[in-house]
């Protein structure tokens, strides 16, 4: 076991993919804990899908799936959710959804830029391999924006916890709540884009909710519950990809299914302690 | 000095108007009891005071920073996993930078003291009853409060004892210069702790200084007889 362990992060990309899906998973559960307490978890799950319709057309500009392409769209999309939920709230989402989808889809079929689109497509929902064939530049920059993303979420900390618990109070107090929700819908969509690399564009919504929910379940206070996320999504992630490269398996599906174990776990240890 | 005033104030949802135009100034230093009945308008007013929301016409000038605000409770128990202190401490976020001065959790100490939270400080707020939210709250809205608080029914859901030392909090702060908007349902406690008297109704609305208020009141009920 160990020296298998050892064999696979003999190989950069392995050690590349490990790096990258630490930061990834502590960013999401940093930024998740915040979208869920916030009942913004379906912002996630809008902007993973409108991140797949950026990256079809990432694809068929010739860009490949540059997060110089989908990056910018996917924090379109976020302003687009933040402006419009306010008066349709979820139905909007649910609308950019499926569109995003259906055209990015569309766009594939139309222009296929290689011979297997069907397969293109799982590996987008689906994540399969493209975390162990990231770039030197890809590292680098998603190790810088998750830097970017952490040092952010530190600086503001303290407003983000008013702004999250009483929005209404924070206002009045002088916090610049608007300001603060746009950065929030900025940074989730940062985050997600890089995020479906280790999971896929479908499941990205698990990164973002599952850490929190095991946190809430078993903690009372806010730092507690951060702290408890950010830890359980970066062991969960660093398990998952182990087992994925140990045993073969699809390396998204296999993080998620560590992070509904934890979930399962963790809820069931809140629920005896409750009694 | 000058801290607050509304020019033909009218509150309202979506271009329905729900209570008479408002025109009243407030001072620093005042005391403003607002009163009304259920679905007047209270709370509405004190929202589009804080920009909160937008109002259907008229002009307000808030000239002031530092305002602590407790919301009115709502019946939904907030499910927000947070510590009684990490809440009480969110209240001095207007003299924060990166983390809390040692200045800044004193405050917050002392506010649960006062608001005798010393003890479940470190509690989870969802486990906590109404009424101690309410005091959470109340000890987060001291703490932002410099110059100017707006409560919203603070003594609801609290017993009496609490509700007089409420009372005497709320004293103090207006004897140190504090200036407060608080509703309330209570007229005996409004009546005895206010300068001034503020009345939302469908109809009309008034201002003006507590003994006006009850001059106000005995013509009112002449009339009737
Ligand atoms: N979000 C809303 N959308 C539309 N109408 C609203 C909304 N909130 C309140 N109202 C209406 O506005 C009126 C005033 O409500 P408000 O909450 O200001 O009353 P209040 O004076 O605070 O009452 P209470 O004493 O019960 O707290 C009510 O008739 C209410 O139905
Ligand atoms: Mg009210």
């Amino acid at each position: 076991m160990i020296d298998s362990i050892r064999y696979y992060f003999s190989f950069a990309f392995v050690r590349h993919a490990f790096i990258v899906g630490v930061l990834i998973a502590l960013c999401a559960a940093l930024l998740g804990v915040i979208l869920v307490l916030k009942r913004y978890s379906m912002i996630g799950d809008g902007l993973s899908h409108a991140a797949f319709g950026a990256m079809a057309v990432s694809a068929v500009c010739g860009a490949g799936n540059s997060m110089l392409v989908t990056l910018p769209l996917t924090m379109l999309a976020a302003l687009f959710i933040l402006r419009t939920r306010k008066m349709q709230g979820d139905a909007a989402i649910a609308m950019l959804s499926v569109s995003a989808l259906a055209i990015g889809y569309l766009l594939l079929h139309l222009f296929p830029v290689s011979a297997n689109v069907s397969g293109d497509i799982c590996t987008t929902l689906f994540g399969s391999a493209s975390i162990l064939m990231l770039s030197r530049s890809d590292v680098l920059l998603c190790v810088a924006l998750c830097a970017v993303v952490i040092a952010l979420f530190v600086c503001f900390y303290h407003r983000l916890f008013a702004v999250t618990f009483d929005p209404a109070f924070a206002r009045a107090a002088g916090v610049h709540t608007e300001a603060l929700e746009t950065g929030l819908a900025l940074a989730a969509a940062v985050v997600i884009v890089i995020a479906m690399r280790l999971v896929g564009a479908l499941l990205v919504s698990a990164l973002i909710v599952f850490p929190t929910l095991c946190a809430t379940s078993l903690f009372r206070s806010f730092r507690a519950v951060i702290i408890c996320a950010a830890a359980i999504s970066v062991v969960c992630a660093a398990a998952g990809m182990f087992f994925s490269l140990i045993f073969g398996t699809p390396s998204g599906a296999t993080v998620v299914c560590v992070d509904l174990l934890a979930f399962l776990v963790c809820f069931s240890v809140g629920r005896v302690r409750a009694q | 000095m000058f801290c607050l005033s509304c020019e033909n104030l009218i509150l309202g949802y979506e271009g329905r108007q729900i209570c008479a135009p408002l025109s009243f100034s407030v001072n620093e230093g005042d005391y403003v009891c607002i009163l009304g009945e259920n679905g007047s308008g209270k709370t509405t007013l004190m929202k589009t005071l804080l920009g909160l929301q937008k109002p259907l016409g008229g002009t307000i000038e808030f000239a002031a920073e530092g305002i602590g605000y407790l919301p009115q409770q709502d019946a939904t128990a907030k499910d927000f996993p947070a510590s009684v202190r990490e809440i009480v401490r969110s209240g001095c976020i207007p003299r924060t930078g990166l983390f809390y001065s040692r200045e800044s959790k004193e405050r917050a100490e002392r506010a649960m003291a006062k608001l005798g939270l010393a003890e479940i400080a470190g509690r989870g707020y969802r486990t906590l009853s109404g009424g101690q939210q309410q005091r959470v709250l109340l000890a987060r809205a001291l703490c932002a409060a410099d110059r100017v608080l707006l409560l919203d029914e603070p003594a609801a859901a609290l017993d009496a004892q609490a509700a007089d030392g409420l009372y005497d909090t709320l004293r103090t702060l207006h004897g140190q210069g504090v200036t407060i908007l608080m509703i309330s349902h209570d007229a005996h406690a409004a009546l005895r702790e206010a300068t001034h008297i503020l009345c939302i109704d469908a109809k009309e609305a008034f201002f003006g200084a507590r003994e006006q208020y009850m001059s106000h009141l005995q013509t009112e009920q002449e009339e009737r007889k």
